[in-house]
């Protein structure tokens, strides 16, 4: 009897390991930004080039940064919640306009309503591989100090925002000032 | 027979073009005279060692995506720039982490990756040595007990019955 264990307590433990395994996405990169200070940029903004928008000004505030495109598709599933998030005012959210055409990120904001404070136009990509985004969208939630505290890849989905960014950005909003 | 010699003519004639057209395309995309030939045989070394996070089988030298197109850019500069290859490397590593390299680097969460494969031969080494002691000691002579003699001298004894016959 005691012979067959062996094997079989083997097999279980390789299974339990490929399931583990199989279960995780491999797309989710863990970040080594989580908890370290959010980079510096100094942008122009999109609705106004002539003015600029830096990670600096946003000091002492609870905020959020959303990496999007208007060439980017999941995006286009992720706007409409933004919107409803925008609209709670936990929190304000900023967009960084990740290697886009201007014409074509304003129509898509006209066309599909702007969940933003503003957005930053970062052309050529150099700010976001500052923040290591790899694929849009993807989503940070930066506290008072300008430390980054939670970064989602993908699109941020009502299981994610109500669980996670949520009771985060309330916490942080709660911190002494 | 003249009509589709002459058609199989064409479509070879068209084929051909079409591969020249097509290789001029990738050589121009791929090779610009301005760039300093020593510094993209590094580039292209470095590059071989990373992953382009977007597509994560392949390297950031063979990818054609967005993202990797923008990384060798910045390397490239940052070469340009007189940056070594472990300090571009340190750059890349504190954005996207130890995932865009193919080899990690050893430290305390990499040591089960490194050194998992010898602590397990080292385990099966282990055990193989005690099955082979075990093995050894139970086919070793062991010396017979008065009783055991006593009866294997009865079965030995010769059979009076067949001295008989």
């Amino acid at each position: 009897m005691g012979r067959y264990l062996i094997p079989l307590g083997l097999f279980i433990i390789l299974v339990v390991f490929l399931a583990i395994g199989l279960g995780r996405d491999p797309h989710e990169v863990p970040s080594p930004l989580i908890n370290k200070p959010a980079p510096a940029f100094n942008l122009p903004q999109l609705k106004a080039p002539t003015k600029t928008f830096s990670a600096e000004e946003m000091r002492g505030k609870v905020w959020i940064m959303n990496v999007w495109a208007s060439w980017c598709i999941t995006c286009r599933d992720e706007h409409p919640l933004l919107l409803e998030y925008a609209r709670s005012g936990v929190v304000p959210i900023y967009g960084l306009n990740y290697k886009d055409n201007r014409e074509d990120a304003l129509s898509w904001l006209a066309e599909l309503g702007d969940p933003y404070v503003l957005s930053a136009s970062d052309l050529d990509g150099r700010v976001a591989i500052d923040y290591g985004v790899y694929g849009a969208p993807e989503t940070y939630l930066i506290d008072r100090n300008g430390t980054i505290r939670f970064k989602q890849i993908g699109p941020v989905t009502p299981d994610v925002w109500s669980k996670t960014i949520l009771p985060l950005a309330q916490e942080l909003n709660r911190e002494t000032k | 027979m003249r009509r589709s010699r002459l058609f199989f003519l064409t479509l070879l004639v068209l084929c051909c073009l079409a591969s020249v057209a097509w290789a001029q395309e990738s050589k121009s995309a791929d090779v610009d005279p301005a760039l300093d030939p020593v510094l993209e045989q590094r580039l292209a070394k470095l590059s071989q060692e990373l992953r382009c996070l977007v597509c994560q089988n392949e390297t950031l030298a063979d990818s054609r995506a967005g993202l990797a197109e923008d990384l060798r850019r910045e390397i490239r500069e940052q070469m340009r720039a007189g940056k070594s290859d472990r300090e571009v490397i340190t750059f890349l590593t504190q954005r996207y982490g130890q995932f865009i390299l193919y080899r990690p680097q050893v430290t305390p969460t990499t040591y089960l990756l490194w050194f998992g494969p010898f602590v397990l031969m080292l385990g099966g080494l282990a055990i193989l040595f005690r099955y082979i002691k075990q093995r050894r000691d139970l086919i070793a002579d062991q010396p017979l007990t008065m009783d055991e003699r006593r009866r294997a001298e009865e079965l030995l004894a010769p059979d009076p019955r067949k001295e008989t016959s």
